[in-house]
């Protein structure tokens, strides 16, 4: 078992690649110094700016606005879509798969700049309202291909078995489809949110005066402001992402 | 009898219309949305490629290739080819450090497989940006690793780990490796590992037995994880604009410095249908390639029966 040790090396050196900016950048937010470099005693007086900087939570209430707009149409594009898609297979199908996967390829840059001319030749004025658009239209693709993988698993003979003992229509779709693919839209959705919450190019290029969203706002704060204040948003952000985590993990040890 | 056939014929194509109609009914929200935002976008990003721009910004009147001569020059031709270089590094990288993590996890029993692929996956879920500025900490000047780096020598005192292309070929690795190990893990992990032993037991080298029968078994995966990791790379604007510095920039910053401090847009334009046309290369390839195996399979298949 030579090559198995090999791999478990690599693994760890791998994790330990993963976790070692986020480990120094914690430490950091606790450093009364400027200079991540120099220790200058513990410290709380960067999450004490933190809270006291308006601007920041207005980027927060900005970027919830928009995953939270971003995410519910998509989930319905997204989901009508990913079911076309698994259902008929014809020629519109096979351009629409096309459509559906070139956005997860392409790089963001591309898609924020062509965006941008898109909403520059039509003369639309840059807001919060041109973000959403943008990043709907990312997000339908990611909720559209994780449905159709949930899809593939779907058993129709139970739609059938429905139908002959006399379903209607409305109750199929409340009774059977909904609670069975429920598992994929929340996935899908919680795909979309996340990367919605995330984005920054995209965001970039769409954002207009008044627009900025928490990613915006980090860069701004990283390219001319306070970083130590970052590290200690960063924190935060590290914590919750772990709370939820261990959340999810409790849950599903549960359910098995 | 006759009429029978005649309504079941209408049922039938009434079903059929029912069926068609259902099916775009069903597309056309997704389809004429990605068509309006992503495919008519793209569309107008080449077309204004070939404009003039006007001197406040804007997009001027007619039409000239302009906007690509101006950028066919020795020093588009080197940041051109540094972004070619540095996603192609990145690839390799990243496939090489993917690969023995994703053998291992799969070969890992469940509760291992569960915990590590939460271990990779948590990190990013914290913010992008975040994480390349702990890097930006990291290799800081004054940061700790220079200083380990200059008590082995590696670097000189006046030195610096950031603003270089090996800091932007650090980073790049390290946001797009769990890119690369997730499909790799998913793909080795359906692979049926009988098939090796299988060839070790026929005589077949280690060597020979990775190369011949698992890297083929596993292609998916592996193509997939070029694909998420190369594409994305050659439109990295973040990472380079961060820790790259003048040594490090990339195509896309170049888009975003056309755009936000030149205010020249078909410029930017013509550099998009360039980073467009890198994109869809090798996809086209990959479509030839998968042409040409097919008409050659088709001969293959042919000339056994013009022999007969």
């Amino acid at each position: 078992m030579k090559k198995s040790k090999f791999t478990f090396i690599i693994t760890v050196v791998v994790l330990l690649f993963f976790y070692l900016p986020i480990f120094i950048l914690v430490i950091n937010s606790f450093n009364s110094s400027r200079f991540g470099s120099v220790w200058g005693g513990f410290s709380l007086k960067w999450y004490d700016k933190l809270f006291s900087d308006k601007t920041i939570w207005h980027s927060i209430k900005n970027t919830l606005i928009v995953a939270g707009i971003s995410t519910s149409v998509s989930m319905v594009l997204g989901t009508l879509s990913g079911y076309a898609l698994f259902r008929f297979k014809s020629r519109i199908s096979k351009i629409h798969s096309t459509l559906i996967t070139l956005p997860l390829i392409i790089p963001d840059i591309l898609m924020g700049m062509s965006l941008l001319l898109f909403f520059i030749a039509l003369k639309v004025q840059l807001s919060l309202f041109t973000v959403i658009l943008g990043h709907i239209t990312f997000c339908v693709s990611y909720v559209a291909v994780t449905v159709l993988a949930r899809l593939q698993d779907f058993d129709f003979r139970v739609v059938e078995a429905a139908q002959d003992l006399g379903a209607s229509p409305g109750i199929i779709l409340r009774r059977i489809y909904l609670p069975l693919l429920s598992p994929g839209l929340i996935s899908g959705g919680m795909l979309a949110l996340t990367i919605s919450l995330d984005d920054f190019i995209i965001t970039f290029f769409t954002a207009g005066p008044g627009s900025s969203t928490l990613p915006l706002q980090i860069y701004s704060m990283i390219k001319f402001g306070t970083p130590p204040v970052i590290n200690a948003l960063s924190t935060l952000f590290i914590l919750i992402t772990f709370l939820i985590a261990l959340l999810y993990q409790r849950l599903n040890m549960r359910r098995a | 009898m006759n009429n029978l056939m005649m309504i079941m014929n209408l049922k039938k194509s009434g079903i059929m219309k029912f069926k068609i109609s259902n099916e775009i009914k069903l597309s056309l929200p997704s389809l004429l949305w990605l068509l309006v935002f992503f495919m008519i976008p793209t569309v107008i990003v080449v077309l204004i490629s070939f404009k003039n721009p006007d001197p406040f910004g804007g997009i001027g009147v007619g039409w000239s290739i302009n906007g690509f001569s101006d950028i066919m020059n020795s020093y588009f031709a080197v940041i051109l080819w540094r972004t070619v270089k540095l996603s192609l590094l990145t690839t390799i990288i990243c496939l090489l450090l993917a690969m023995p993590v994703a053998i291992y996890m799969a070969k890992a029993d469940a509760k291992i497989q569960n915990l590590l692929l939460l271990l990779i996956v948590i990190p990013f879920w914290t913010n992008f940006l975040i994480r390349i500025y702990a890097w930006k900490t990291v290799l800081h000047p004054e940061g700790f690793l220079k200083k380990i780096f200059f008590t082995f020598g590696l670097v000189p005192e006046n030195g610096s780990l950031l603003y270089n292309e090996g800091a932007v070929l650090l980073v790049l690795v390290y946001a797009y490796l769990p890119f690369a190990i997730l499909p790799l893990y998913t793909a080795i992990e359906k692979f049926d590992f009988r098939l090796i032993e299988a060839a070790r037991d026929l005589g077949s080298g280690a060597v020979r037995s990775f190369v011949k029968i698992f890297l083929p078994g596993i292609s998916q995966g592996i193509i997939s994880a070029v694909m998420v990791v190369f594409i994305p790379a050659l439109g990295s604007y973040v990472i380079p604009d961060m820790v790259g510095g003048p040594d490090g920039e990339m195509l896309g910053n170049k888009i975003a410095q056309m755009v936000f401090i030149d205010r020249n847009l078909p410029k930017g334009s013509a550099l998009s249908t360039l980073l467009i046309l890198a994109v869809i290369l090798p996809g086209l390839i990959r479509i030839f390639i998968k042409k040409s195996n097919l008409t050659e399979a088709i001969a293959r298949h042919k000339r056994p029966k013009v022999m007969q």
